[in-house]
C-alpha cells in the first residue's frame, strides 16, 4: 500500500505506553494494519517500554510467588494459546482487521445515516462516556467535508477513496493525525466516495457549547 | 543456556541473566516444552520488574503483587505468540504488562493491541537475518535512551513506566503540552536516527 501521511512520533510513543483512550486507540490500530513503516515505528516504541522496564529498580515479589505461579499452571490454567493468523488473512475484507470487531468484514454493510447533503456518518460507540468519540464518515465525490471545530484533537483514516486539503491529498491508509490547533477543510476528491473512521477527543463543557454557536446547521 | 539457567537457581546472581539471548532462548523452550526449569529463569528476572512497573503506575502493593501474577501467567500462556525475530523479550514482556494495565486498571480493551500483534506475526519479514538486525535494533534503541538528555529521559519514563498522559506529564512538571510532546518526538527522533544508521 502507498502511504504518505504516516502518525506523528508523539502518537507512536502514547501507543506504546498505552496512553491512548479507545477511539485513537482503535484509529492507531487500524493505520498500523495497513502500514508497514509505522508497525515498525511502533515496535521500536515498544522496545524503549522493555528497556525503560529493564531498568527500573525491581520490587521484591512475595517469596512463594513463583511457586504460586507454578500451583495455578497446575492446576490446569495453564493453557498455551497458539498461535492462529489466519483471521487476518481473510481475502475478501476491505476493514483493518482491528476495525472488523466493530463494523464488520465489509464497508459496503455499515449502515449510514445522512448527516448534510453528501454526508453520511456511522457513530460507533465505545470506551466509557466523556471519552474521545469514534465514527466514520461517507462523503460524496467533489464535496467539502463540513467544518467541523471540535476543540481538540483529531485523527482521521481514510478507508477507501481520497480527499485534499492543504496538507495534500489522503489516500487510502493515510492518516491525518492532527493536533487542535490545524484547521484544514478537506475536499473529497472526485470519482469515488471517500470513506474515514474518524477519533476526536470530547471536547470540554465550554468548548462544547461554542462550538454548537458556531455550527447550528451542520454538527458533525 | 545450562549455565544461565542454574544461574537463575541462585538469586544473588539473577541479574547477571541480562543477556537478551539468554532471555530469548528461554521464551522459545517455554513455548516449545514448556519447559519450567526455562519459565523460571524468565519468572526470576522479570517479576520483581514487572511488579515495579506497576507499583510506579499506582497500584497497591497486594494488587501489584496479583498483578504480576496474572501477567506473568499470560507469558506463559502466549509464549508461542512472542516471535524472537521481532524484537527483545523486555519489550515483549513490557507489552504484555502494559495491556493488562490497560485491561485492569483503565477498563479499556486491549484486543487492538493483540489484532495488531497478529497482524505483525502474520507479515512476511520474517527471517533468520532479521534476527539479527532485530537484536540490533533493540541494542540501538537502549544505546539511544541511555544517551537521552534528562529532560526528554524524564518523560519517557514517566509515560512508559509510570503510566501517565501527556497532560499528567504537564502538570506534573509545569510544562505545556506542546513541550511534552516536543520533548518526546525529539526522544523518540534521536532514537529513529540511531537505527537509521543500522539500516
Amino acid at each position: 500500500m502507498n502511504i504518505h501521511h504516516h502518525l506523528d512520533e508523539a502518537t507512536l510513543l502514547r501507543y506504546a505506553s498505552g496512553d491512548l483512550d479507545s477511539a485513537f486507540t482503535m484509529v492507531v490500530a487500524a493505520h498500523l494494519a495497513m502500514c508497514d513503516s509505522c508497525r515498525q515505528a511502533a515496535r521500536d516504541a515498544e522496545e524503549i517500554g522493555g528497556h525503560m522496564m529493564d531498568r527500573v529498580a525491581q520490587a521484591p515479589v512475595s517469596s512463594n510467588a513463583f511457586e504460586k505461579m507454578m500451583a495455578r499452571i497446575d492446576a490446569g490454567q495453564d493453557e498455551q494459546i497458539e498461535v492462529d493468523v489466519s483471521r487476518h488473512k481473510k481475502a475478501d475484507s476491505d476493514v483493518p482487521l482491528p476495525l472488523r470487531n466493530l463494523i464488520g468484514d465489509h464497508l459496503d454493510d455499515v449502515r449510514w445515516r445522512l448527516v448534510a447533503p453528501g454526508v453520511r456518518k456511522h457513530e460507533i460507540k465505545m470506551g466509557k462516556k466523556g471519552e474521545s468519540s469514534l465514527y466514520m464518515l461517507n462523503i460524496s465525490p467533489g464535496m467539502a467535508m463540513p467544518e467541523h471545530g471540535h476543540g481538540g484533537a483529531e485523527m482521521t483514516l481514510i478507508l477507501s477513496g481520497a480527499y485534499r486539503d492543504k496538507l495534500g491529498v489522503f489516500g487510502p491508509g493515510d492518516v491525518a493525525d492532527l493536533d487542535e490547533h490545524i484547521e484544514h477543510q478537506p475536499v473529497v476528491e472526485p470519482g469515488e466516495a471517500c470513506i474515514c473512521l474518524v477519533a476526536t477527543e470530547t471536547p470540554t463543557r465550554f468548548k462544547d457549547f461554542i462550538v454548537r454557536l458556531m455550527q447550528p446547521f451542520v454538527r458533525i | 543456556m545450562r549455565s544461565a539457567l542454574n544461574l537463575a537457581q541462585n538469586d544473588e546472581e539473577v541479574d547477571r541473566v541480562d543477556d537478551p539471548a539468554v532471555l530469548k532462548q528461554a521464551m522459545v523452550r517455554v513455548a516449545q516444552a514448556q519447559d519450567r526449569e526455562a519459565f523460571q529463569l524468565l519468572f526470576s528476572y522479570f517479576a520483581p520488574r514487572v511488579k515495579a512497573v506497576l507499583l510506579k503506575a499506582g497500584s497497591q502493593e497486594s494488587q501489584a503483587e496479583d498483578l504480576m501474577q496474572d501477567v506473568m501467567m499470560t507469558v506463559w500462556r502466549k509464549a508461542k505468540l512472542y516471535a524472537p525475530e521481532r524484537g527483545s523479550v523486555n519489550a515483549w514482556v513490557f507489552t504484555v504488562a502494559r495491556n493488562a494495565r490497560i485491561d485492569l486498571l483503565r477498563r479499556a480493551s486491549s484486543r487492538p493491541y493483540d489484532d495488531v500483534y497478529e497482524i505483525e506475526l502474520e507479515s512476511d519479514v520474517a527471517s533468520g537475518e532479521d534476527n539479527m538486525f532485530e537484536t540490533e535494533r533493540a541494542e540501538r534503541v537502549s544505546e539511544a535512551l541511555a544517551e537521552l538528555p534528562e529532560d526528554q529521559r524524564q518523560i519517557i519514563e514517566l509515560g512508559f513506566i509510570e503510566d501517565m498522559s501527556q497532560s499528567e506529564i504537564a502538570k506534573k512538571l509545569d510544562l505545556p503540552l506542546g513541550t511534552v510532546k516536543s520533548r518526546m518526538r525529539l526522544a523518540y527522533g534521536k532514537m529513529k536516527s540511531k537505527l537509521e544508521a543500522v539500516r
